[in-house]
């Protein structure tokens, strides 16, 4: 296959790449060696022999991809209609985004769907760039109320309602 | 023939008025949300999964896929008419010449040719899958499981040297996609494999939460990072509609596109990236007037729009009759299946025939709901396009939260879902296609237990994995496929200067380069061909040429100087791929 081109202004953090592989089919291999074994086994090939040969193969796609990063090779970062490669990454957006994310986990359970998915989505608006709070807020109110509604009343599907048990 | 009849029983089921609803509403969400940008059809089918979930009977649910399906194709045409650069590969190409079309004020009859065409290679490509599905089951019941190790092994090598311009990232995201099929307990033996004794993974990570995490939440990562400042420019429009001087130049590249796109279809890892792109170089020799081609032809919308939806038809054949998806969006349907505890596969046909019946019946008659409804609502499909960056991808990660929790009201799916997305991010930053992950997903646990029963059956022998002629004969196409490369690198390139360097850098290098791949395609057979996303494309999403007219004047130099060699071997390229289905390359010399 060709060799991609190469990107100006991106060094060699794709061996990060490589680093990961290499990691994850550490994890595969020492799983499996931690894997009991004998009971219940059926046939000639046990629970062992794919993750084994999935792990080695990681760690061989990890060292050829290294290989391939040293030498000049370089993963084309995706392009799409929104997006623009030619700034930086913008790491403030995407760390705000990842930590509305993990409130939602944290809360879902405890304050429910409708205020947690409303945090959910005024944080991540506000990480891309929207600043019209009071608008805001009320397009993650109405979408997490009338989610919830719609799940739980519409379709019968079960979210929780945490705080507002009584209101909704 | 007997699968016109059956067809025929699937309207029965398909046009009961609840029935008809579902389609309806599947068809309308499925473009509302395909047309959104950066969503594409097998995100679109993602998103919207969590809505059949308190639908008991599978029967309806699918019929409403079935909408959503063709729906999140046509919206995508759309986006990529009225806005250029498109967010999926498939509709690429009809960027090229849509949104030439819409910017010399041809918006309308350039969305009526895509939504016409992608409604004759939708009904076309339907119509075959029922007529070729019986067939292929009746063959594929007497497939073996070395067969079906042997034809998943094909997916996962071809899956991982089609898409992408690298083979080695591609290989390494289908390990990535592997290990995360392996978490979970052991089917065969009860053995818990990475779970690190957390015992929500013991049932293994759900398709739904990892394809959702891969597409949704890390492209909505991914934007985040890198959101244009600048708003895209939309294209306003009219309803669509043609008139009859745009009829006669379309019809044809239609039925062309039609025949070009189904075979792909079927084929592992085929997809539509190749054979629209193949369609768009077609058009652009046989047309009459290639002095248009590059500043908005209708051929160039009709034929590859036709292609893509007749790709996608044809994706259906091996996923129902064995139960292998070959693109995302086949497998996110297949995810579908599985959620509703259906396996597809040769005994789908025989077990669930009302549900089969009724899904294609209810795709052609999506399909037709598709034609009424786009014509006239484009205007404001289009309005959809200038909805706020902020909203629609803030929107994309609240519904992406609320499916993967839905799927088992667990917050564990969430951070399974978090680390999904993070691995996305991480993925599209460094080029790795993620497409081989979710395959990977998808057919590695299969794949194990196929390789498994083979291997019991022969009490341990090897030769147990390619005793049928059937598998051996798929290893020949794997092995081809695995060789292509080293061939195409000591032999090919050393036998053709180097003409494409010439022009590197230019707009026009797109078209010299569409031109060599179909003169490759002239020596490979189909599944093996090509770099779809490659730097071919990457010229592909360049809008206009960056110095104008110069650069048109060299589009029509680079169709002057063309070697007259080249004609012959382009004609016959997709001329042979229409019409064998790809599937045997020993017929290629």
């Amino acid at each position: 296959m060709t060799s991609p081109s190469v990107k100006r202004g991106q060094g060699r953090s794709e061996l990060v790449v490589a680093l990961f592989l290499l990691a994850l089919g550490a994890l595969v291999l020492i799983d499996t060696e931690r894997m009991t074994t004998g009971l219940g086994q059926r046939g000639p090939v046990g629970p062992r022999a794919v993750p084994v040969v999935v792990g080695v193969l990681l760690l061989v796609i990890a060292v050829l991809l290294a290989i391939d990063v040293l030498r000049g090779g370089r993963g084309e970062p995706e392009g799409g209609e929104d997006i623009d490669l030619s700034h930086r990454a913008d790491w403030r957006a995407v760390l705000i985004i990842a930590g509305s994310f993990l409130a939602n986990v944290v809360l879902i359970e405890r304050v429910g769907w409708p205020i947690s998915g409303g945090i959910l989505f005024f944080g991540c608006a506000y990480a891309l760039g929207s600043r019209r709070y009071v608008r805001d807020l009320l397009i993650a109110g109405v979408l997490s109320v009338g989610t919830w509604y719609l799940f739980v009343v519409g379709l019968g599907i079960n979210l929780p309602v945490g705080v507002l048990k009584g209101i909704l | 023939m007997d699968g016109l009849i059956s067809l025929l029983e699937g309207f029965g089921t398909a046009l009961t008025p609840t029935n008809l609803l579902y389609a309806f509403i599947g068809v309308v969400l499925g473009t509302a949300i395909g047309v959104l940008p950066g969503i594409g059809p097998a995100m679109t089918i993602a998103l919207l999964l969590p809505l059949t979930y308190g639908i008991e009977d599978p029967v309806p649910a699918f019929i409403m896929f079935a909408g959503i399906y063709y729906g999140g194709m046509y919206g995508g045409s759309t986006t990529s008419i009225l806005l250029n650069t498109p967010g999926e590969s498939a509709s690429v190409v009809t960027a090229i010449e849509g949104n030439k079309m819409a910017k010399a004020g041809r918006a309308a009859p350039a969305l009526a040719t895509a939504a016409i065409g992608s409604f004759v290679a939708g009904t076309i490509g339907t119509l075959l899958v029922a007529l070729l599905a019986p067939t292929i089951v009746r063959l594929a019941v007497q497939l073996g499981a070395p067969d079906y190790f042997a034809v998943m092994v094909l997916a996962f090598v071809a899956v991982t040297s089609v898409l992408g311009a690298s083979w080695i990232r591609g290989f390494a995201s289908l390990l990535i996609g592997l290990t995360i099929g392996l978490v979970g307990i052991d089917q065969v033996t009860g053995q818990q494999r990475l779970t690190f004794g957390v015992p929500q993974l013991a049932d293994g990570i759900d398709i739904i939460v990892v394809a959702v995490g891969l597409f949704a939440l890390g492209e909505a990562l991914w934007i985040a990072a890198h959101l244009r400042r600048a708003t895209a420019q939309v294209i306003p429009t009219g309803r669509a509609r043609m008139g009859r001087e745009d009829w006669g130049r379309s019809w044809k590249p239609w039925l062309r596109g039609t025949a070009l796109g189904f075979p792909f279809g079927t084929v592992p890892a085929g997809g539509a990236e190749l054979p629209t792109f193949l369609s768009y170089v077609t058009e652009k020799k046989l047309t009459k007037r290639p002095d248009e081609f590059g500043h908005g032809a209708i051929e160039g919308v009709a034929g590859p729009e036709a292609t893509n939806n007749a790709s996608a038809a044809g994706g259906l054949v091996p996923l129902l009759t064995l139960g292998l998806p070959v693109t995302a969006t086949a497998a996110v349907l297949l995810a579908a299946f599985q959620q509703y505890g259906i396996q597809p596969g040769p005994l789908l046909l025989e077990n669930e025939p009302k549900l089969v019946w009724g899904l294609l019946a209810s795709l052609l008659i999506g399909n037709a709901i598709l034609l009424v409804l786009n014509l006239p609502l484009a205007p404001i499909w289009a309005k959809l396009l200038h909805i706020p960056r902020p909203y629609l991808y803030a929107g994309i990660l609240f519904f992406a939260s609320l499916g993967a929790y839905a799927v088992n009201s667990s917050t564990v799916d969430l951070m399974v879902l978090f680390a999904m997305g993070a691995l996305g991010f991480l993925m599209r930053r460094y080029g790795l296609p993620v497409v081989p992950a979710i395959i990977g997903v998808i057919l590695g646990p299969r794949a194990e237990v196929q390789m498994r029963r083979a291997l019991q059956i022969s009490d341990g022998q090897i030769t147990g994995l390619f005793n049928t002629a059937f598998s051996i004969t798929i290893y020949a196409i794997i092995a081809l496929l695995v060789l292509w490369p080293l061939v195409n690198r000591f032999v090919v390139r050393r036998l053709r200067p180097t003409r494409h360097e010439l022009h590197a850098g230019h707009a026009h290098a797109l078209v010299e380069l569409a031109e060599e791949l179909v003169e490759e395609e002239a020596r490979r057979e189909p599944a093996l061909s090509g770099r779809p996303r490659g730097d071919g494309t990457a010229g592909l999403t360049v809008p206009e040429p960056r110095d104008g007219s110069a650069g048109t004047a060299a589009l029509r130099d680079a169709s002057a100087d063309r070697p007259a060699e080249a004609e012959p071997d382009a004609g016959a390229g997709p001329a042979d791929a229409g019409r064998a289905p790809g599937n045997d390359p020993r017929e290629r010399p």
